[in-house]
């Protein structure tokens, strides 16, 4: 027993009287990186800097959240890094799905299961997205399109979430489209906009304003069931009226991860403690209304569930890849 | 020291071409393959550069590079500016940056050792309160910071 | 008639003492954030936005937009002093700012850009205040030829611009764009150029090149000269900022030119960094005495400045109107938005018209501040070449490697950036230009994706640069550009038979 111990006691009680901890909790005693593998901008990098300022407004850690960007190599960079701070309890990072996609198209020695998955936050959807002022009202008629010829859609970076769902959709109708990457979302969805392109994938919180300005028409959502939200957006729907894919006969589904992971090696009660935090940051209004504004599937996971979730997608990236030759040579 | 630049340029431009041609640069499923943009780029600079090493070679200038006098002395700076780069890999900025301000102002401004050694460890507070507290971006550290719980 | 209503209530908001308090605050931490290098721009901005996260948004965004336009000037003030731009947009600056520097006329230079910063601002946003709507609708109409062309113009009026050996010129220009090649190819998703090397694979960023190439090696430079820096004599005192004042209504078309190519930019949104480099290159081309450019001329900072401001600011425009940030560091802003519950896009202008009218009410009073903080700050800025060679050496090197750090958090970075250091500075002794160099490397991937995006759209036709009445006059223009000298030549050769 060191002497300095029944003052570090006494700190503790304080801290259990302040917060509602566990008594034997694990509490970070430096400033926590959030790292970023994706650039400034995007959906990853506003959650990332969302939760920043929530943790920091509600006073939920005893230590500022930093945010750092590595999204050199689609995001490897910042995946390396967390791979090779074995043990490090004061690093985070937030992933989407080059999680999967990155070390399979490149071949970057790297997979989730180098890391410590920590707690799934949220899932993002998919839409399919038309312009307005496009003939196609329905899923049926922009398959009969695609189907009659080659149809042009835009989307983010190259043989990530935006093409896989593109090729998928190409091989459940059987067609072909010609895929055009840009830097980021909020560029996909002004392309269809101006009519540069046929149609997009975009996430929700991507096109939401051109949809409610009566420029873009979703056709389907690329999940099993309709989105929860039933407020209403534009003058007649609200995102819950957007029918599943499936429904109208276009067999894909696909949603994209947002989650926390950590560096491998860190005790059981750091990870324990994010948990906790992460928990209580889902449970502020701010972040509620971050969930509707983007029409997120709020489903979380911690955990083994969070691990076997995790195996079954990267399988499925796998074959989805494999299939259209996106698999790094 | 005309020629050694050129042939450096146009080495480069090969290793682009080789590199594009494992990228391909054919047209292929994703429209252009990502070889084609570099590989001609690389065609440019083999190009550009080689008649430049050969008008240097036909030429040769009377002109002198650098002296040796001049050189002492861009390596007077070149020299404690590699070692502070190599020490930031090591131990972190802040202990080399502070090295190196006392370092300059003792051999190039004929300061004092005390007083150059003062405004070294004060910078290197300065900026660590500005970086690291203020605008909360975290500096490369090393073994010194961890003692003091950073 | 709505519209000037709507201002004039939010000017009402902006002009509380508690928010004018907030704006020069914002002026001067943005000023700090954009002298830093590496911290400028949308890094500071990010590091800064969870700090107004607990205030009201009117004053929050008052506040970041005051270190938008504080960074903004900020960023000429190493470029003028140090030959350090701190942001892309400012490397065009360096040409002619940091010669006069050497000639002792920093304050005249500082003088110009700042004013040229705000004239530049506050054109831009007179150009939101009357026709926001018909501006996006343009916007909208720039698909990747479209990009493809105003980069071509881009590059098309800049060639030719480094005086001496052609080949030189083409071989900096090519090594330029290959570095831009590093890394990851987005249109494919393939590694190029890496060899394997995972610190390759985040490809040279262009600021870790720039501090190397310009910064380090005009330290370099500057010792083998002697020790010290040539603007040691620089004349201080408000009357140097007065006299420019006088000389600068001169330069009024360049002004008014720049203007426009800074707002065209920033609303395609092709952004600021074309707009400085394409208005550099158009001032040095239709000047009587073009090859006086680069040796300290005015105009050659008055250029770039003005149209790298112009298109700073309405870069905000397609961010609030179509949801599209034009530069990074309206990327960081509109997520800034959307954390107060605001989304942009065409909804924005009729669901939330009090706060964007506030905004922009605070875009011209924190113009005007920010004029009034940084031209009051001049003859400070000047007195930085006054201290003693050794000390501002070291500094410089810290302050560049923080730089060449912050960029991507890589301490590799930092050794690239002294790799970069000894070339540029054997590049300048053998009279091999940097300026196509980085201008290659700035723009290079963007002209590249744009290119190979269009040819995707076409299916292989170069037809599509061609295909409209937009893209097809700004590919004819660019081609006039490039075949300029020889066109002039060709007119003369006509001229002397008749």
């Amino acid at each position: 027993m060191t002497p300095g111990l029944p003052r570090r006691l006494l700190v503790a009680a304080f801290a259990v009287a302040a917060a509602p901890v566990p008594a034997s909790a694990w509490e970070p005693q430096r400033p926590i990186t959030i790292i970023v593998p994706a650039g400034t901008g995007g959906g990853a990098d506003q959650m990332a800097r969302a939760i920043q300022a929530i943790v920091a407004k509600h006073g939920l850690a005893p230590q500022p959240i930093v945010v750092a960007n590595k999204a050199g190599g689609a995001g490897a960079e910042g995946f390396l890094e967390i791979k090779n701070s074995r043990g490090n309890p004061h690093m985070l990072v937030i992933t989407l799905s080059n999680l999967f996609t990155t070390p399979l198209a490149t071949g970057v020695p790297f997979s989730w299961r180098d890391i410590t998955p920590v707690k799934m936050m949220a899932l993002d959807e998919f839409v399919l997205w038309v312009n307005a002022e496009s003939p196609w009202r329905t899923a049926a008629d922009f398959v009969a399109a695609a189907r009659a010829g080659k149809l042009r859609i835009a989307g983010t970076g190259s043989r990530q979430e935006d093409q896989i769902i593109t090729v998928a959709i190409g091989k459940a109708i059987g067609a072909e489209f010609t895929y055009v990457p840009f830097a980021g979302g909020g560029t996909v969805a002004m392309q269809l906009v101006g009519g540069h392109v046929d149609a997009t994938v975009n996430n929700p919180i991507e096109a939401v304003s051109h949809w409610r300005a009566g420029k873009l028409r979703p056709l389907c959502v690329f999940d099993s069931r309709r989105l929860p939200v039933t407020q209403t957006m534009t003058a007649t729907m609200a995102w819950s009226d957007i029918p599943t894919c499936k429904e109208s006969g276009l067999d894909v589904e696909y949603l994209m991860l947002r989650g926390f992971f950590m560096p491998p090696g860190v005790p059981q009660a750091a990870i324990a403690y994010y948990q906790g935090l992460l928990e209580r940051v889902r449970q502020t209004p701010e972040w509620q209304e971050l969930m509707v504004q983007g029409a997120f599937n709020t489903t979380t996971m911690e955990g083994d569930a969070f691990a076997q979730w995790l195996a079954r997608e990267e399988e499925r990236h796998r074959t989805l890849m494999a299939e259209a030759g996106f698999l790094a040579r | 020291m005309e020629v050694a630049a050129a042939a450096a340029f146009a080495a480069i431009g090969v290793l682009a071409v080789a590199d594009s041609l494992r990228g391909g640069i054919a047209w292929g499923m994703d429209g252009p393959q990502s070889g084609t943009f570099p590989f001609w780029i690389g065609c440019l600079l083999i190009l550009s550069s080689l008649a430049t090493l050969l008008r240097a070679a036909l030429t040769p200038s009377r002109t002198l590079f650098a002296s040796a006098a001049e050189l002492r002395s861009v390596a007077r700076i070149l020299l404690p500016a590699a070692a502070f780069v190599a020490a930031i890999q090591a131990i972190g900025l802040y202990v080399p940056a502070a090295a190196l301000i006392a370092w300059f102002m003792v051999r190039l401004g004929g300061h004092g050792p005390a007083v150059a050694l003062a405004s070294g460890v004060a910078a290197a507070a300065l900026i660590f309160v500005a970086f690291e507290r203020w605008f909360l971006v975290a500096l490369p550290k090393g073994p010194i910071e961890a003692v003091f719980g950073y | 008639m709505d519209n000037l209503a709507a201002l004039m209530a939010g000017f009402a908001v902006a002009l509380s003492p508690e928010n004018l308090l907030l704006m020069v605050a914002g002026v001067v931490l943005g000023v700090i954030i954009g002298v830093l290098p590496g911290l400028g721009g949308a890094n500071g901005v990010a590091i800064l936005l969870p700090l107004t996260f607990s205030m009201s948004p009117v004053g929050a965004i008052i506040m970041l937009s005051c270190i938008y336009w504080g960074a903004l000037f900020g960023g000429a003030i190493t470029s003028i002093l140090f030959n350090i731009p701190g942001e892309p947009w400012s490397v065009a600056t360096t040409f002619d700012g940091y010669p006069m520097a050497q000639q002792g006329r920093a304050a005249e230079a500082l003088t110009a850009a700042f004013t040229s910063s705000f004239v530049g601002a506050l054109f831009a946003i007179v150009m939101i205040t009357a026709i926001a709507p018909l501006v996006a609708e343009f916007a909208l109409r720039f698909g990747p030829p479209e990009f493809f062309a105003v980069m071509f113009l881009a590059f098309a009026s800049f060639v030719g611009m480094g005086r001496g050996s052609a080949l030189k010129t083409v071989a900096a220009m090519m090594a330029g764009f290959l570095l831009a090649c590093v890394g990851l190819d987005t249109v494919t998703g393939q590694l190029r150029l890496t060899f394997g090397s995972t610190e390759l694979m985040r490809g040279f960023d262009f600021l870790v090149a720039v501090i190397g190439l310009f910064g380090i090696s005009e330290i370099l430079l500057s010792i083998e000269e002697g020790l010290s820096f040539r603007g040691a004599k620089a004349r201080l005192g408000l009357g140097v900022v007065l006299r420019t004042w006088k000389e600068l209504p001169r330069h009024w078309l360049i002004s008014l030119r720049s203007c426009l190519i800074g707002c065209w930019m920033g609303v395609t949104p092709a952004g600021a960094t074309p707009a400085s480099f394409m208005s550099y290159g158009m001032a040095r081309r239709l000047a009587r005495d073009g090859a006086a450019f680069g040796t300290g001329r005015i105009e050659g900072v008055v250029a770039p400045e003005t149209a790298a401001h112009a298109a700073g600011v309405s870069a905000l425009l397609p961010m609030l109107t179509l949801g599209v940030p034009g530069s990074p560091t309206a990327a960081v802003l509109l997520s800034g938005l959307i954390m107060w519950g605001l989304q942009p896009g065409p909804m924005l202008f009729v669901e939330q018209a009090d706060f964007v009218w506030g905004l922009i009410a605070s875009m011209y009073l924190g113009n005007i501040v920010g004029l009034a903080v940084v031209i009051a700050l001049v003859p400070w800025f000047a007195a930085i070449l006054r201290i003693p060679f050794a000390i501002v050496a070291a500094l410089i090197l810290v302050a560049c490697a923080i730089g060449a750090f912050t960029v991507n958090n890589a301490p590799f970075d930092v050794v690239v950036m002294l790799i970069f250091g000894v070339v540029g500075y054997v590049l300048k002794k053998l009279d091999y230009p940097l300026a196509p160099m980085v201008l290659a490397l700035v723009l290079g991937n963007r002209t590249e994706q744009a290119f190979r995006q269009s040819l995707l759209l076409s299916g292989g036709s170069l037809g599509v640069f061609f295909g409209n009445w937009l893209v097809g006059p700004i590919m004819a223009t660019g081609l006039v550009m490039l075949f300029w000298p020889l066109l002039a030549r060709l007119g003369a050769a006509i001229r002397a038979r008749v």
